[in-house]
């Protein structure tokens, strides 16, 4: 479904969390010489997704490159002095439903362990090595039994020795391409909210069934991509400065609940969909198609007040325009804007009638005539402290017009009782109408859903095929009941 | 207060609903492009006449608007006239003048106008504002219908007409339109007018409905229903039913007119007749709408004489 392509929520009220990461590169400039800050950056395949990107850094240039298969982001500049700041910026949200290939192969590359045991080491190793062997069945629990060895320090002899001159992931590694397990080191970042100046962490990474299992050498925890977002991979660098001395890089975090919309709308750019997607339009056509796009709302009801309530109302799609004009004024100030003016259009046009004049430029005159009284009625309802009148637009006034001049030919012609049942008729519909384009959810799902308009109009012919009694001739026919 | 019927009593009471009406009858035997001919009655008026078929006589034609001002000089010898939009509907738009007062005219209601009303009106017709569709329209001056004395207890001011729904030929059923004060002399059963229904074969009244409301005397000469008798009742049903020869609509509502002196005259027809007929027939159109389609098969290119003769025929129509 195009709702689990694109991410488009049902609802527009849905939310999803996102995190708000940012990488703080900071070094000091060596005086005029060009330089060249390569860090590398975050990817779309642990689970997460990345909906924006970002560099502020004043003065450098930045573009983002493919290195060795993996995703760098590189500042230069020509010439700086003294201490540097540099910042990358990224919004990221968690995805596990999403069939990204979430710890592919990318490289069966092996960290370089240049760590050598001394010969009582080396029995350590083993011993630690055997121990874990036997207490596990494969790759994956042996990784975790061998990380719960290492970390019972003080109760171990053998793993206190490996770790008294060595570095704990180094050990850890170390054992693990003794132990012929491939593996790598990756560095990620914890994610935790609202933290500032955090470093990356060590996590080991070890290929099962052409999968990398993340392992969170800390506690041997395996179902660790909930938090942990891998941030460079395979041991390859962080970050390499060229030009600048004592880099450093920190991370600050902060979780955001923002509208699961926002994100789809960031994200379909690029999927297939996308094209489609009335999103690509500029903003202002955009709020044109969300009004044309509620259209068919208003028609459906209409058909149905029409055939399947029987409701009169005057002229077919009256009722949708009024609506519509609704939707631009609000619903008691349009309505009451609605009534006046028809009220004196009425009046002012049954004069008119008397001087004779020809339909045209009677219509004409009217429509000159509503576009006073709207301003007037903007005038009284300023004074009176409402905003009414203003928003009664070009639109609007047409409709006012017209639906004056239909009134009154109506009112020649069949009298003030007709008048009164199509006009009511036409109002009720009309606010129906209104109620249901003005409603959310509607409008959030026939906008962002437009192929949702194939069921209105299958909804419209299904009732363009009806053939039954419509609820008001129930009423029209009672005299039969006593037959 | 809410007083409905159930819409299972109205199938089987057989009660065509509009949408019924629009699907099944209008649109599947009334081909859209023989409407014009219904609905402009210039067209219906010189089809008529090639028919040989009887209405009221016109006059003259104003077709445009600089011939309104010579309107006064083409009706110096006519005193009574009738003046309608050739695309009007229901009956709109008609200014009925039975005769002179000096330069004054009178109209039915005995009110007297002067010539400015006459042009103004006609002004009106040409601009299209009595029009189906507010296009431009043409003004129809014919000789005035003189009412039969049978209907003189029973109606208010206008002519009083008779409405037969003719099916692919065959006439189903036929209501008698009597206007009423409340209906400013028209004879239209939503402004009031009062529907007598007629029966099919002999044309004695069976029941009279107001505002659909069931009624027994006539709200302004408060004489009874039961004394209407319409003579030649067979040479209307034959007046009607021609006129689906003439036009090939296979639903229409045929109205017609007695004069005094010209006897039965087609005054319009109609390609989408309404509903009320049944309620002034306490009777649905359905089974005698189904009986005619089923009948139609075995007496295909039946003649007039022959389809009126077989709805005569009928038992229980």
């Amino acid at each position: 479904m195009r709702h689990e392509q694109t991410q488009i929520p049902f609802l527009s009220s849905e939310k999803k969390d996102v995190w708000m990461v940012e990488a703080r590169v900071e070094f000091k400039a060596q005086n005029n010489t060009p330089i060249t800050v390569s860090l590398s950056l975050p990817e779309d395949t642990s689970g997460y997704k990345l909906y924006f990107e970002q560099s502020v850094s004043a003065g450098y240039g930045f573009s983002m490159v493919q290195k060795d298969g993996i995703k760098r982001g590189e500042w230069s500049i020509r010439q700086a002095k003294g201490k540097q700041v540099l910042y990358y910026k990224a919004q990221i949200v968690q995805d596990f439903t999403d069939d990204l290939p979430l710890n592919k192969v990318e490289s069966k590359l092996n960290p370089k362990d240049d760590i050598l045991w001394s010969a009582s080491e080396q029995i350590a190793a083993k011993e630690i090595l055997d121990l874990a062997y036997a207490k596990s069945s494969n790759n994956i629990t042996f990784t975790r039994e061998l990380i719960k060895i290492l970390k019972n320090i003080e109760k171990r002899d053998d793993s206190s020795l490996l770790l008294l001159k060595h570095n704990y992931m180094d050990v850890l590694s170390k054992l693990l391409t003794d132990a012929g397990v491939v593996h790598r080191v990756s560095l990620a970042l914890e994610l935790e909210d609202a933290r500032r100046n955090k470093a990356l962490t060590s996590v080991i990474e070890v290929l099962d069934k052409g999968e990398w299992i993340l392992f969170d050498p800390k506690n041997a925890l395996q179902d660790v991509n909930k938090n942990f977002l891998l941030w460079t991979r395979g041991g390859k660098s962080l970050i390499d400065v060229v030009g600048g001395t004592n880099a450093t890089v920190n991370f600050s975090m902060v979780k955001q609940n923002m509208p699961a919309l926002e994100l789809a709308k960031a994200h379909f750019d690029e999927s297939g969909f996308g094209i489609f997607s009335v999103h690509r339009l500029p903003i202002e056509e955009q709020s044109i198609f969300k009004m044309l796009l509620l259209l068919p709302i208003g028609a459906l009801i209409t058909v149905f007040m029409r055939l399947i309530i029987g409701v009169k109302t005057s002229g077919t799609f009256m009722p949708v325009l009024i609506a519509m004009a609704f939707l631009q004024t609000s619903l008691f100030l349009g309505l009451l804007n609605f009534v006046v003016l028809v009220a004196i259009g009425l009046l002012l046009r049954g004069y008119l009638s008397n001087l004779n004049l020809l339909l045209v430029s009677r219509i004409a005159t009217i429509i000159v005539i509503v576009i006073f009284l709207v301003a007037f009625m903007t005038l009284i309802g300023y004074e009176m402290g409402f905003n009414t009148g203003m928003s009664v637009a070009f639109f609007p006034i047409i409709i006012l017009a017209w639906t004056i001049e239909r009134m009154s030919i109506l009112w020649e012609e069949e009298g003030a009782k007709e008048v009164l049942t199509q006009g009511s008729g036409s109002l009720l519909v009309a606010i129906l109408a209104y109620m249901a384009m003005i409603n959310g959810y509607v409008a959030h799902l026939f906008f962002n859903f437009p192929e949702l308009h194939l069921i209105v109009i299958a909804l419209m012919i299904l009732m363009g095929r009806y053939t039954g009694y419509r609820l008001l001739e129930l009423r029209r026919f009672r005299e039969f009941k006593n037959i | 207060m809410l007083n409905f019927i159930g819409p299972f009593t109205l199938k089987r009471r057989g009660i065509l609903g509009m949408n019924s009406r629009n699907i099944e009858f209008i649109s599947r035997y009334n081909d859209r492009k023989l409407f014009p001919l219904v609905d402009n009655k210039l067209q219906t008026k010189l089809l008529a006449q090639e028919y040989g078929i009887n209405t009221p006589e016109l006059l003259f034609v104003v077709r445009y608007q600089h011939d309104v001002y010579r309107l006064l000089e083409k009706l110096k010898n006519i005193s009574s006239f009738a003046i309608k939009p050739a695309c009007g509907s229901g009956g709109k738009g008609i200014l009925v003048i039975k005769g002179r007062d000096g330069d004054g005219f009178i109209k039915s209601s005995g009110m007297v106008i002067g010539l400015q009303e006459v042009t103004k009106h006609v002004t009106n017709i040409l601009a299209g504002l009595y029009s189906l569709s507010g296009d431009q329209d043409v003004a129809l001056v014919e000789t005035l219908i003189e009412a039969d004395a049978v209907f003189d207890d029973y109606s208010y001011q206008g002519v009083p007409d008779i409405r037969i729904i003719v099916f692919q030929g065959y006439p189903v059923m036929a209501m008698l339109r009597l206007s009423t004060k409340a209906s400013d002399g028209k004879a239209n059963l939503h402004q009031g007018a009062v529907g007598v229904g007629l029966d099919i074969k002999t044309g004695k009244p069976i029941n009279a409905v107001m505002n659909s409301e069931k009624i027994l005397i006539h709200p302004d000469t408060k004489h009874s229903f039961d004394g209407i008798k319409i003579d030649n009742w067979k040479e209307l049903l034959l007046l009607a039913c021609s006129c689906y020869d003439m036009t090939n609509l296979g639903y229409l509502g045929a109205d017609i007119v007695l004069d005094k002196n010209k006897g039965a005259m087609l005054l319009e027809l109609n390609a989408r007749p309404g509903l009320s007929i049944q309620v002034a027939n306490s009777k649905g159109l359905l089974p005698r709408l189904r009986k005619i389609e089923k009948e139609k098969v075995a007496s295909k290119r039946a003649n007039v004489q022959k389809r009126v003769e077989f709805v005569l025929g009928f038992e229980n129509f």
